[in-house]
């Protein structure tokens, strides 16, 4: 076994910095998206409006029934062969509507559950002190949903940041995209890739002390 | 004052109110005592909007509706009349006991912070619990929650407080100091409906007390006249069993 060359690993560590940046952001556009169409399918599924509802159904069986690199390379190549006017959509856009859509199917049972768990009583005294259906879901049910929710949801963003890895097949050069070239040129596959793996995983566990922070936090109110 | 005009509540085939007809006068406290399942709990929800009456109307204070046209404002202006105190408290769990008292006047009656957290000390201190506002509900007793909760009701300021078993689900060692705050409301004079099995309450504080059977008013009086001349049979049945194992002491 050769000896590692730990002189390219760390002059490759300012090199791949440059690229996180961009896989920053398309977890953090995909997550916010996602969060919002989750919010707006969990609130169709719990007040079971018509129409919407089936829909929706059929839209997260579909989203968490396919892997994500074929919905990604639906996007990316299938769609503009159909519809010419979707060739504007670039690997950065098609990988953020892939996550979106894709994770926002799995976030939004989550929500719905964590809507559904909040106690009814409570919901009862709430309008029984005369609060509008809007009052009783920003200061009641949505505050203790989130608590609830919160996990699973910081599971999904984690899941995301490293899913957004997959845009590389795209033509996307993010941090795996560049990794993927740098190894190329040198050789040093496993040097390159190592670098990038540590990459991620800092950024995940930053990610990890945020989510304990979070929870304690909201969990304040439940200590006895 | 409160008047229900032939209030019905059917729950598809079942007839759970079957026409009540009921007048309440300002200040006067009210036991309603009956068989399980007879309608008890489904009066007092119908009152405040918590189930959709069938048929009939109601007035509470100077709102009249007929709940079959009445619109969603006339809901939220009936339930903002009537407080409710729930058998498992319902306090709400992200809430500290101040804020859970202050959250209607803050939320439904728009007071500013300031005074609503005012109004809500007051509360406080008048059911006894003037070291807990900061606590959660999570970690107090269940007699302490449930004087929250009537805490959360008293609040509103309503025309009537509609009590549904609120010592059912304590502790027997938490019962005293429950009754004990409603015997207090009592005296202020606040109109007040209330489910019960606590005999002794009915018999000590009640001005009037109705036995309601099958989704009926089957006999109604004084406490005097119910437990020692009840007329119907049901009624004398019922108070045999239930003072059997309920005594009024």
């Amino acid at each position: 076994m050769d000896v590692l060359n730990v002189e390219y690993m760390l002059g490759l560590v300012p090199v791949l910095l440059r690229y996180l940046p961009l896989t920053l952001q398309l977890a953090g556009i995909g997550m916010l998206f996602a969060l919002i169409l989750a919010c707006l399918f969990a609130v169709v599924r719990v007040l079971r409006i018509p129409v919407l509802n089936q829909l929706t159904i059929v839209f997260i069986s579909f989203f968490r029934g396919t892997p994500l690199l074929v919905q990604l390379f639906l996007f990316y190549y299938g769609l503009p062969q159909l519809f010419s006017a979707l060739t504007v959509i670039d690997g950065i856009t098609a990988t953020i509507m892939g996550l979106t859509m894709h994770f926002s199917a799995y976030m939004a049972e989550s929500i719905r559950a964590a809507i559904v768990g909040v106690d009814r009583s409570q919901t009862e005294a709430a309008l029984s002190i005369g609060m509008t259906n809007g009052q009783l879901m920003r200061r009641i049910v949505l505050p203790q949903a989130t608590r609830v929710a919160l996990p699973t949801l910081m599971n999904y963003f984690i899941d995301m940041i490293k899913a957004t890895s997959l845009a590389f097949t795209l033509g996307v050069t993010e941090l795996m995209g560049a990794t993927q070239k740098e190894a190329a040129g040198s050789f040093l596959y496993f040097e390159a890739f190592i670098v990038a793996a540590i990459m991620y995983w800092i950024v995940v566990e930053l990610l990890s002390k945020l989510q304990n922070y979070l929870e304690t936090r909201l969990n304040k109110a439940y200590n006895r | 004052m409160i008047k229900l005009v032939s209030l019905s509540k059917h729950f598809g085939k079942t007839v759970v109110l079957d026409g009540i007809d009921l007048t309440i006068e300002k200040g006067e406290i009210v036991v309603i005592i009956g068989p399980s399942g007879t309608g008890k709990s489904t009066l007092l929800r119908c009152i405040n909007f918590l189930e959709q009456p069938t048929s009939g109307t109601m007035t509470v204070g100077d709102l009249t509706v007929d709940v079959n046209r009445a619109t969603r404002a006339d809901i939220l202006a009936m339930r903002r009349q009537t407080a409710f105190v729930f058998q498992n408290y319902a306090l709400f769990a992200n809430k500290t006991a101040l804020q859970n008292i202050a959250e209607r006047l803050l939320v439904v009656d728009k007071w500013p912070k300031e005074k609503a957290y005012q109004r809500a000390r007051e509360i406080l201190e008048q059911i006894g619990l003037p070291d807990k506002a900061d606590a959660y509900p999570a970690s107090m007793s269940g007699g302490q929650q449930q004087r929250v909760g009537i805490g959360r009701a008293m609040a509103a300021g309503a025309e009537v407080i509609l009590f549904d078993e609120p010592t059912s689900s304590l502790d027997p060692e938490w019962v005293e100091e429950v009754l004990g705050l409603m015997k207090q409301l009592a005296s202020e004079h606040q109109t007040m409906m209330v489910v019960t099995h606590e005999m002794s309450f009915a018999r000590d504080v009640a001005d009037r007390v109705i036995f309601i059977d099958g989704g009926r008013i089957v006999e109604q009086g004084p406490p005097s006249e119910m437990f020692q001349n009840p007329k119907d049979p049901r009624t004398k049945d019922f108070l045999k069993k239930i003072l059997a194992t309920n005594p009024t002491k």
